[in-house]
């Protein structure tokens, strides 16, 4: 038995033209593809046909049949939305989407670096020019996205130190503390650190209780996951320091044209997502993780990712590109190798590379000063409102910010589906994740909202809130 | 002219081919003091300026601006359509060469499907009732994937095989946990033929790895699994058929001896493209398994991700897949985040549904009878090409008797005896013919090691080519090895020096790097050993 394979030719199988598995067959000398199965014992096989719905060979087809099931998709481009909470609605630079649309890119995967010179180069441009935003000599492939690279991050802690606890805030993203515990479990212990209520800043007399001499890592996220500018970084870098810690810094990269480069701050590791960075949101599918230190054997030896460097080739001037310290990689040694290393997110790497070419130094302190001052005015037409305590924590916003709903005795779930009905999509939800901020909502201003997206959102919730 | 064709590109032919070589710099060298790429939107003068109080405190205040390069709009395009340009996408070419990674065409209708901004444009925290399009084509495409499977739930949310992997450790740690088995079982078996993320995922998740050797079948015997297998035994990850291209036939007596002995197996299906309508993973005896949505189902490979290894497990596992997972109660799609045995999360939110999308379409435009048909015809094209292949000087078959499925690891052991060229010198002289070739991944158990896979997206003229041109390379090596050695001539460069790569004092993963150690314009010409193939 064969599958017949519809009434003609299927436009991806060129073996289904008719006549050519025929010949194909003569040419092996097969009686019919059957018997190129014939290892596979009669129990095991599938004697019937797989119970899939019926095909939509046409293209045509297939489209009106997947944009009938998207247009069931409200998007954030169809209402007004604030939601940020780790993924984010920055403007997305056309010369973006074309360069990662590219077929050769887009089909790329592991060739190698003569070939595919051109996926190196663009990968090692990426790492660089994140290299000079970060302050750091070295910069990795990407990982799957932030908190992946903050749990490697902190798994290279552990092996540089010989220690076992990290120490995380407890305002954490509680997305990226989820994915943490999974990964580093059995390896390391994860202990929080407390916050102080009033400005939202990490509690340093809280930090300093926990710092023992078994501390690998202190990891500091900055922004914070509430929102704001954890600006005491250097001194937490530090106190980690001067107990033999290695300092993280988890870091919102648009932030990074304000913000001082975490390699300038002191730290040892940084980390974070790319997301922000000329990629879309898509569901969540839009991320990839960076990890980034200083240039010394101690880290270099401890990555797991693909590391793609400079070199020379058989021809004076002209630049090669090829993975360094490759026999740390599992794809060396299996088990023996660090972590694991595969397919993660690199397109979204070269596309971060893109937005940061195209956006450059003034491009991306413009980026900064205006996310601060559009959460700042976001902030105050929010804490203008009756009940309303906005921005909740004292700490500095950079785009994203804390509204307390408690006094006005409504829920932020009572609040966020009364904005959905007048077509804005409110503020995350923190009265699960952080309880102790009562009826808290976060919500996300970016260079893509207007100040008439503002005024629409302050006005709208008076509305709700009456 | 060359091997007597005159017409371009006469089917089934040697290529006359040279690749595109722009000498493009580095982008910091195309720098153009206060150019714009793009102008970032800047908030209207109503919005008031931040007072001293309200902007960044001094302490973190960025001292220097980052020296990122600077160019106008049109430059970057330039530079980066020039570096694509550069690479050899499968798109492009005869991607048969990296075997393992199922390099399949991605249709551009399921492209421009996931591109569209109704996925593009979604937050993940939107509220469900907004979201249901897409969280109805994710529980779809898990509804396919059960059937294709035999498994009775599945996550989308690791990111890539590997992920899956682990997804799949964590999960058995704590389904041993739940019954007090961990960590008395800590061992998970593997075979050195699986991919090498079986062991190091694993092993991450906490495990003690045992690797099976091939015995005389190309595949670990049973009874040399029997003598591993014991009270620690957690688990089996395999593949089969392993990136040999031989299947295990007697794989349901493994997945029965490793129950016995109270583990759990898991299917990673790298290696599925063959198999789809043929044999499941249900039937086979195993507790899970995984497929690479941009492997088996076409989504297309990002230069290495976006990507997803969905994960399906029996019910009895169900409980512990990673949170949240998509549900339906009849009327409408929800995330599912109540859910307290989970192993809690391995990424960020429900893994990349842009290519979920991408894996449901393809499925959609093929159907069942479809689906066989991309089995049979991707065996068909291996077991083609591997006639031609097998009858080119300097080439060896492993296990010569065995049947292969839709991909052959081959060795050029003959040809390296013979000419002294090994397979790294052939992978960089089939570039200057436009052709990807992949040595394998280590250990090279194989010798001299080469893995084809052809899958059904290439017509048997195509496959004439690529072996075409693989006889060609070999013929040099007897004729003229120094051409094969000193490879590639005709690719975007030529031969690197692998040393700097290796040696801390002149690495150099960033320009910042390459700048502060001095080796701008030394040129020390290339004096090294050729860089070695490197996997995916």
């Amino acid at each position: 038995m064969t599958a017949d394979p519809g009434p003609g030719a299927h436009p991806y199988i060129p073996a289904s033209v008719p006549g050519v598995r025929e010949a194909m067959l003569r040419r092996i000398g097969a009686p019919d593809v059957e018997a190129l199965y014939a290892d596979i014992p009669a129990e095991l096989r599938l004697t019937r046909p797989l119970d899939l719905p019926q095909p939509l060979a046409s293209e045509h087809d297939l489209r009106r049949h997947v944009e009938a099931l998207l247009a069931r998709n409200t998007t954030t481009a169809d209402a007004l939305s604030f939601l940020g909470a780790g993924c984010y609605p920055h403007v997305v630079p056309a010369v973006c989407d074309e360069v990662n649309a590219r077929s050769e890119f887009l089909t790329a995967y592991g060739g190698e670096p003569y070939e595919d010179h051109g996926r190196f180069q663009a990968l090692f441009e990426y790492a660089s020019m994140m290299g000079e935003l970060l302050g750091m000599d070295v910069v990795s492939i990407p990982t799957f996205d932030g908190a992946q690279a903050s749990a490697t991050a902190l798994r290279m802690a552990g092996r540089i130190t010989g220690r076992r606890r990290v120490l995380v805030p407890a305002t954490a993203n509680p997305q990226r503390r989820s994915v943490i515990d999974n990964y580093v479990r059995g390896a390391l212990e994860v202990v929080p650190v407390g916050y102080d209520p009033r400005s939202g800043l990490l509690d340093l007399a809280d930090l300093h209780a926990k710092l023992s001499d078994d501390t690998a890592a202190v990891l500091v996220e900055n922004p914070t996951f509430l929102g704001i500018i954890e600006e005491q970084a250097a001194a937490i870098a530090g106190m980690a320091h001067a107990r033999g810690a290695l300092a993280v810094a988890c870091v919102d990269p648009s932030s990074l044209g304000v913000l001082e480069a975490p390699g300038a701050c002191g730290f040892d590791i940084a980390c974070g997502d790319l997301q922000p960075l000329g990629i879309h949101m898509y569901f969540g599918g839009g991320h990839g993780g960076f990890i980034a230190t200083p240039d010394e054997p101690r880290f270099v030896t401890e990555y797991p990712s693909r590391l793609f460097g400079l070199t020379d080739t058989a021809v004076e001037g002209e630049y090669g590109f090829g993975d360094v310290a490759w026999e740390r990689t599992s794809f060396h040694g299996r088990e023996e190798g660090k972590e694991f290393v595969g397919t993660a997110a690199a397109l979204w790497g070269i596309t971060a590379g893109v937005y940061l070419a195209l956006m450059g130094p003034q491009g991306m302190a413009e980026l900064g000063e205006t996310c601060m001052r559009l959460a700042r005015y976001a902030a105050g037409r929010l804490g203008a409102l009756p009940g309303v305590r906005s921005p909740r924590l004292s700490g500095i916003p950079f785009k994203e910010f804390t509204v307390d709903f408690t006094t006005t005795g409504r829920t932020v779930r009572e609040i966020n589906a009364a904005l959905l009905d007048r077509g804005i999509f409110g503020g995350a939800d923190l009265s699960e994740p952080f309880p102790g901020l009562g009826q808290s909502a976060l919500y996300c201003v970016t260079e893509a909202h207007s100040r008439a997206d503002i005024d629409r959102l302050a006005d709208t919730l008076a509305e709700v809130l009456r | 002219m060359r091997d007597g064709h005159t017409s371009p590109a006469a089917p089934g032919s040697v290529r006359r081919f040279h690749a595109a070589r722009w000498d493009e710099p580095v982008i910091f060298e195309l720098s153009v003091p206060g150019a714009r790429g793009v102008l970032p939107p800047r908030p209207d003068r109503e919005v008031p300026e931040l007072t001293p109080d309200e902007r960044v405190p001094e302490a973190i205040r960025r001292r220097n601006p980052p020296a990122l390069p600077e160019l106008s709009q049109q430059a970057v395009v330039r530079h980066y359509l020039r570096l694509s340009q550069e690479t050899l996408g499968a798109d492009v070419n005869i991607d048969i060469g990296q075997g393992t990674c199922t390099m399949k065409y991605s249709p551009k209708i399921n492209e421009q499907l996931a591109r569209s901004p109704r996925v593009a444009d979604l937050h993940p925290l939107q509220d469900e009732r907004t979201v249901q399009g897409i969280l109805e084509v994710m529980y779809r495409l898990d509804l396919l994937l059960r059937e294709i499977s035999g498994m009775d739930a599945f996550t989308l949310q690791p990111g890539s095989g590997s992920q899956a992997i682990f997804a799949a450790a964590a999960m058995l740690r704590a389904w041993h946990e739940s019954r007090g088995d961990f960590p008395a079982r800590d061992e998970i078996v593997t075979t050195i033929f699986s991919h090498p993320s079986d062991a190091a995922a694993a092993h991450v998740a906490g495990f003690r790895i045992v690797t099976l050797q091939p015995g005389p079948n190309g595949y670990p015997e049973l009874d040399e699994l029997r003598t591993v297998l014991g009270p620690r035994t957690a688990g089996l990850f395999i593949t089969n058929p392993e990136d040999t291209g031989i299947f295990n036939p007697r794989i349901a007596e493994f997945t029965a001896a490793v129950h016995e002995a109270g583990g759990l197996c898991v299917y990673d299906q790298a290696n599925a493209n063959g198999l789809l309508g043929i044999t499941r993973a249900r039937e086979a005896g195993f507790d899970a398994c995984f497929f690479n949505l941009h492997k088996t189902f076409s989504t297309p490979h990002g230069s290495g991700g976006p990507a997803c290894g969905a994960l399906g497990v029996r019910t009895y596992l169900a409980p512990f897949l990673p949170s949240p997972v998509v549900t339906f109660d009849g009327t409408a799609y929800h995330l599912d985040r109540d859910r307290p045995a989970s192993i809690g999360r391995v990424r960020t939110w429900y893994g990349v549904p842009e290519v979920h999308l991408r894996a449901y379409a393809w499925i959609m435009s093929l159907g069942a009878a479809g689906l066989r048909s991309v089995a049979e015809s991707a065996v068909l094209a291996n077991n083609y090409l591997l006639d031609r292949v097998r009858r080119i000087r300097g080439v060896a078959v492993p296990w010569p008797d065995r049947r292969r499925l839709e991909q052959v690891r081959y060795s050029f052991e003959p040809l390296r005896r013979e000419t002294g060229v090994g397979s790294e010198d052939v992978g960089r002289r089939m570039a200057d013919f436009g052709a990807h070739y992949w040595t394998s991944h280590h250990p090279w158990l194989v010798p001299e090691p080469f893995t084809l896979e052809p899958t059904e997206s290439y017509s048997p003229e195509e496959l004439d080519e690529y072996a075409a041109t693989l006889e060609r390379v070999v013929r040099e090596a007897y004729e003229d090895p120094e051409l094969v050695r000193t490879a590639p001539h005709a690719s975007v460069v030529h031969r690197h020096d692998h040393g700097p790569l290796d040696d801390p004092a002149r690495w150099a993963m960033t320009w910042r790097a390459y700048l502060r150690k001095g080796r701008s314009g030394e040129g020390s010409g290339g004096t090294g050993a050729g860089a070695g193939s490197r996997g995916a």
